[in-house]
Order: C-alpha cells, then sequence, then structure tokens
C-alpha cells in the first residue's frame, strides 16, 4: 500500500531512510504469575515514511501516540516486533553488532532531557569526544581537542567551555552540547526526539534555529519529533500527524497544515490558537473531540480514531483503512476532506 | 563569563587534591592516622618485632600511663607482660593485611558479578542472584568454620572465607545501582553512538558505583576484623603467637573487669582505622564528584 506509493511520489532523491511498516509491541505481563501475559500495548502498530537526503521530516501527535518508541526502535534502543527501516538499503533491525555500529555513526540522535542526557561525571570535552573514542578511526586523538573547541563554537559556546561539567549550565546550553556530540561523527541523519519541549519558549527559538542552520551547512536529514503544531511546521520540510501508534496523515509542510484531510488533523490543529485573530476569527473554528485516547493496549478495531471521529461509519470499524496518497499526500480515512488539487 | 565563573575555572585547573585535603582538617588527620597505620604495617614487626614477644613478668596487666617500665609500656602490658603499644604496632601487619586483602577481593568480585547480573542478561543475573542467596542465608560463621575445617586454617585461606562471606553485600549493591544507571538518558546517549557494553560500563557506570563500593568497604573493614577475631577466638583463625587487632580485642575479654585496656587500644585501633576510612572514602566521593567538588575548592573567607 504505502511502499509501492512512496516510491511513486516524485522524489528528487532516493530516500536516506526508508520506514516499512513497524511496529512495537510491549508484553504487560501480571506481576504474580511468571509467563502469562496479561496485555499487549501496541505503542507503534505500521508505522511506515521515508526520509531524503537534508529534508526533515516532522512527526507530530498527542502524549503517548508512539512519536518516541519510533525513535527509540530506529536507534535500536528497542527491539522492534515486526517491520523493517532500511538505512541505505541496510535494516537497522537486522543489523549485526558491527552493521549496527557502522550505522550508528551516520544515524545520531537528539535527546529531550537536556539534562538527563549528560553524564554529569564527565567534562564537556569528555562528553563532546565520546564518539571518536567510540570509533577512533573517525579522528585521530591529537585533533580531537581543537576538534572539540570548533564544535562548541560552531553550536554557540565558547572554547573555554570545553573544561566545565553539565551542571555549570542552562538547559538550553546543554542541548547544545548533546547536538555537539550528535553532529561530532557527521552523521547523514539526526532523529531529534523532542529536542525543545523540555525548554523555555525563548531558548526553544534559538536551538530550532541552530539546528535548521545546521541542516542548511552540513545537509543532515532530521526526524523532527515534537508535540508543538508551530514548532514542527517552523522546522518541517514534510509533516507525519501519528495518533496511537499509526501515520493517520502524512504530507508537505503546506498540505498538511493548510489543507488537512484527515478529521483528527483536522481537529488537532484546530486546537492551536490562530496568531492573527482579526483575519481567523470568523474562519476559525475549534472542533473539540469527545472522549479520551483510547488505550493502546484495547484500541477501536479498524480506524483507531473512530471513537472519537465525527464521520464514522459503519466501514470505519472493519478493516483499518490503509495511507493512500493523492499528489504525494497521504491520509488513512475512509472519508477524508477534499484535497484541493486532486 | 562572569568574574564568579572565571574565578571557579581557575580554582578547578589549579586546586591539586592534596591542597583540597589539607583544607579539611578530618580528612586530613584520617590521610594522616592512615599513613601511620600503614608505616606500622611495613615497618612494625621489624622495628617491634622482639619487644612484642619480649615478657615482663613484673609489668602483667600493667595499667595504662606510666612509663615506670620503659616508654613502650606506656599503653600498659597485657597479660603475660608484653607491651601493648609493640603488640598493637606488630599486629597492624596481619591484621591489615588480611582485612584489605578480603574486603578488597570481596569488592572486585561482588562488583564484577554485581555488573553482569545487572547489565548482561536477566538469564545469567537470576543464576548470580540465587548464588549471592546461597551465600547470605548460609551463616557466614558455619560456611567459614566449614571451609577452614576442610582446607588448612592459614592466612590465605582466611582471606578467601572472609571474602566470600562478605562477597553478596557488594554484589547487591552494585547491581541495583547498575540497574539504575543503565537506565539512564546518557547511557542510551553511549549506546546510540555505537558504544559497546564494555564502553558504557567502563566509563558510564563504574564510576558512579565505585564511590558506592569504596564507602561499604570502609564499613566492611571493621566487620572482617571482628569476623577474624571470632574465628581466631574459634581456633581456627590466626594462631597466637601470630596476633592481630581482633585476636587481641578476644583474648582481653577475659581481663575486662580488671583491666579494661587489654581489650580497649586494639578495640580502639580497629574503630579509628574504619573510622579513618570513612572520612576518607567520604572526602574521596565529594572530590570526585563535579557536583560537589566546589564545597572543598571554595576559597575559605570571612567565616573562619
Amino acid at each position: 500500500m504505502m511502499v509501492e506509493n512512496s516510491s511513486i511520489s516524485p522524489a528528487d532523491d532516493q530516500p536516506i531512510l526508508e520506514v516499512r511498516e513497524l511496529a512495537k509491541h510491549f508484553e504487560i505481563g501480571s506481576g504474580l504469575s511468571f509467563k502469562r501475559k496479561t496485555g499487549v500495548v501496541k505503542a507503534v502498530d505500521g508505522v511506515s515514511f521515508s526520509l531524503r537526503p537534508g529534508e526533515t521530516l516532522g512527526l507530530v501527535g498527542e502524549s503517548g501516540c508512539g512519536k518516541s518508541t519510533v525513535a527509540r526502535t530506529l536507534l535500536r534502543l528497542e527491539e522492534t516486533t515486526s517491520g523493517s527501516a532500511l538505512f541505505h538499503g541496510e535494516d537497522i533491525f537486522k543489523a549485526t553488532p558491527q552493521e549496527l555500529k557502522s550505522i550508528r555513526r551516520r544515524l545520531q540522535v537528539i535527546f529531550q532531557d537536556p539534562y538527563a542526557s549528560l553524564n554529569p561525571r564527565m567534562t564537556v570535552e569528555e562528553i563532546i569526544s565520546e564518539p571518536w573514542v567510540i570509533h577512533p578511526d573517525a579522528l585521530p586523538a591529537s585533533e580531537r581537542p581543537d576538534k572539540v573547541r570548533a564544535l562548541l563554537e560552531n553550536v554557540g559556546l565558547r572554547r573555554e567551555h570545553a573544561e566545565r561539567y553539565p551542571h555549570e549550565f542552562s538547559g538550553g546550553q546543554r542541548q547544545r552540547i548533546g547536538i555537539a556530540r550528535a553532529i561530532a561523527l557527521d552523521p547523514e541523519v539526526l532523529i531529534c526526539d523532542e529536542p525543545v519541549s523540555a525548554l523555555d519558549v525563548s531558548v526553544q527559538a534559538q536551538v530550532i534555529n541552530l539546528l535548521m542552520e545546521i541542516q542548511e551547512r552540513l545537509g543532515i536529514a532530521y526526524v523532527f519529533i515534537a508535540h508543538d503544531l508551530s514548532v514542527v511546521r517552523h522546522m518541517s520540510h514534510r509533516v507525519a500527524v501519528m495518533y496511537l501508534g499509526r501515520i493517520v496523515e502524512i504530507g508537505t509542510e503546506e498540505q498538511v497544515y493548510n489543507h488537512p484531510r484527515h478529521p483528527y488533523t483536522k481537529a488537532l490543529l484546530s486546537a492551536e490558537a490562530p496568531l492573527d485573530f482579526s483575519k481567523d476569527r470568523k474562519k476559525h473554528q475549534r472542533i473539540i473531540l469527545e472522549g479520551e485516547v483510547p488505550s493502546p493496549s484495547n484500541p477501536p478495531s479498524g480506524c483507531r480514531f473512530r471513537s472519537r471521529c465525527w464521520k464514522a461509519q459503519e466501514v470505519c470499524a472493519g478493516e483499518a483503512p490503509p495511507l493512500e496518497y493523492v499528489n504525494n499526500h497521504a491520509v488513512a480515512c475512509y472519508f477524508p476532506e477534499d484535497s484541493p488539487a486532486g | 563569563m562572569t568574574t564568579a565563573e572565571q574565578e571557579a575555572l581557575i580554582i578547578r585547573r589549579k586546586t591539586p587534591w592534596w591542597s583540597l585535603l589539607a583544607r579539611d582538617k578530618f580528612a586530613l588527620a584520617a590521610a594522616l592516622w592512615l599513613t601511620l597505620m600503614f608505616a606500622c604495617f611495613l615497618l612494625g614487626p621489624e622495628l617491634f618485632g622482639k619487644a612484642a614477644t619480649t615478657l615482663n613478668l613484673r609489668a602483667r596487666n600493667l595499667p595504662p600511663g606510666s612509663t615506670e617500665h620503659g616508654w613502650l609500656m606506656f599503653l600498659g602490658g597485657d597479660a603475660l607482660g608484653r607491651s601493648m603499644l609493640a603488640r598493637l604496632v606488630v599486629a597492624s601487619r596481619n591484621t591489615l593485611t588480611i582485612a584489605l586483602t578480603a574486603v578488597f577481593f570481596a569488592m572486585i568480585a561482588g562488583g564484577f558479578l554485581g555488573m553482569i547480573a545487572g547489565y548482561v542478561g536477566r538469564g545469567i543475573g537470576h543464576v548470580i542472584m540465587r548464588f549471592a542467596d546461597v551465600l547470605q542465608s548460609f551463616p557466614s560463621l558455619l560456611l567459614a568454620v566449614v571451609v577452614l575445617y576442610v582446607l588448612e586454617p592459614s592466612v590465605t585461606n582466611l582471606i578467601i572465607v572472609l571474602a566470600i562471606t562478605r562477597l553478596p553485600i557488594y554484589l547487591r549493591v552494585t547491581r541495583a545501582e547498575v540497574l539504575e544507571i543503565r537506565e539512564r538518558v546518557f547511557v542510551d546517549a553511549a549506546n546510540a553512538l555505537g558504544g559497546s557494553r564494555y564502553h558504557i560500563l567502563r566509563r558510564h557506570i563504574t564510576p558512579v558505583v565505585a564511590p558506592t563500593l569504596l564507602t561499604i568497604l570502609t564499613v566492611d573493614f571493621s566487620i572482617i576484623m571482628l569476623a577474624e577475631s571470632s574465628l581466631s577466638f574459634l581456633g581456627i583463625g590466626i594462631q597466637p603467637p601470630e596476633i592481630t587487632w581482633g585476636l587481641m580485642v578476644a583474648q582481653g575479654r577475659n581481663y575486662l573487669s580488671q583491666a579494661w585496656w587489654l581489650a580497649f587500644f586494639p578495640g580502639l585501633a580497629i574503630m579509628l582505622a574504619t573510622l579513618s576510612g570513612n572520612i576518607l572514602s567520604n572526602w574521596l566521593r565529594v572530590v570526585s564528584d563535579p557536583e560537589q567538588r566546589w564545597r572543598l575548592e571554595k576559597p575559605r573567607t570571612g567565616d573562619e
């Protein structure tokens, strides 16, 4: 379904990362019995997307929809239940330890919490040179001190910060250190797992601008995970919207934000306050969704959004709607909004 | 950069560890005491070996504080009229050899097994933890008696037995800490960079676990010395005329009502050794923690 379609779509380059039907199920056992499974949480259930070189793919969705699980499985910090992720044609999930090490050199990550992601006992210099300690052939030891300082300047810190410890920095500065560590190996793909959601709003903008500047300079492709719609819009070339472990809509930033086709995307976008009230007041209509997000251990059959959707009909409870592409804009819904161009 | 920050940076670069030690009076005293003990350990038996075995029947159970039988009798004489001071100095070698080697091996083996149990896998982890359960459910004294009865009671075997009985504590603490640290985000980051298990254990987990183990080691030190003395009392530990502080405490117990100093001084030696070790390990913990180190680095002004 989705896989064939994405290859039909006018890709200017071969995708650098191609995720197919990624699924991650967590088994919950009861505390007393040893082996009996009492349920399965389907945190991610059939997610497919592709990423082209130098592009930013935004991944939005509310808390608990599986965004971070996608990131953790792509980094092999969690083992997947099924699916594949082709990085330059090589399946990350099937890679041997050596292959994985070489993939990880080109696929890096920025974590959400800058306070937890840096080892408090290491100096900034030790933290940023860790990638080269792990991959000694990447940079000779004699050049490392200079490169650390150059990287610090690249991310907007000062050379003398190299001798300090993480606790001497603010959250935004720590995130910059995390970015310096992530780009130390010149990766091709950077997975940003909510990189700014732990930061103050004023600092968020600085870090986002830094990330965009780095992308412009080094041509790194980003998988940018966030729950903040405006941040994702600002950063991304393409946007994927997730709901309860599945992608419901994927398209260019312009398509998704201006002409949302999935009811959930519409509702999500309507929840965001318009910046210009005078112009949009009449047009802007908030869609209030009823009920709660269903539990991922017991999701509704068929379309997972049907329990809260105002368009839901019987067909939605049957087979789950596939992601169908029109003009490179995919939506998983039986009753999508009309596409303006198609 | 503000001047205060600059100052902090200069202080970190220029303050060597011995200068930090000199600023902390308790840590300095502890370090000096441990140095003195180490000197006794190195030279004691050579310098005082003869004095420790010379009987002076007129000085039997001599109370401490008098020098009428020579300065060696300053801390009193034991039940056979031997100099307490000389015996304490001479005993330091056996005591420290046994206690230090035993806690050291217990820490290394326990820490190593604990890291495997906590980091490598659930299967082998379970095996190791059941092994620790078995060791702990056995009364350690019984275990020691059985082992030493089967083997020859010698210093080496004594060390092995003591190390094995103390091992589960290190094992459990290490495993618990590793289980906590391995879930931290910076470990995930090292993993995502392609770091091997060995790399993560060495660079991220050991530096956090080590200070905790060192603190347990200093407390364990006194427990081992007393355990060794009860083994000696049962006749399967160190045998007279060899002496240890623990054995001296055990021997002095018979005379507690008439000559308290026979048990008091070796007990004091054990206590001071433990206390010094504890203070020093605590100081080391602060020095090695970047978030705490400034407490020692801060220039002392005004309030002194």
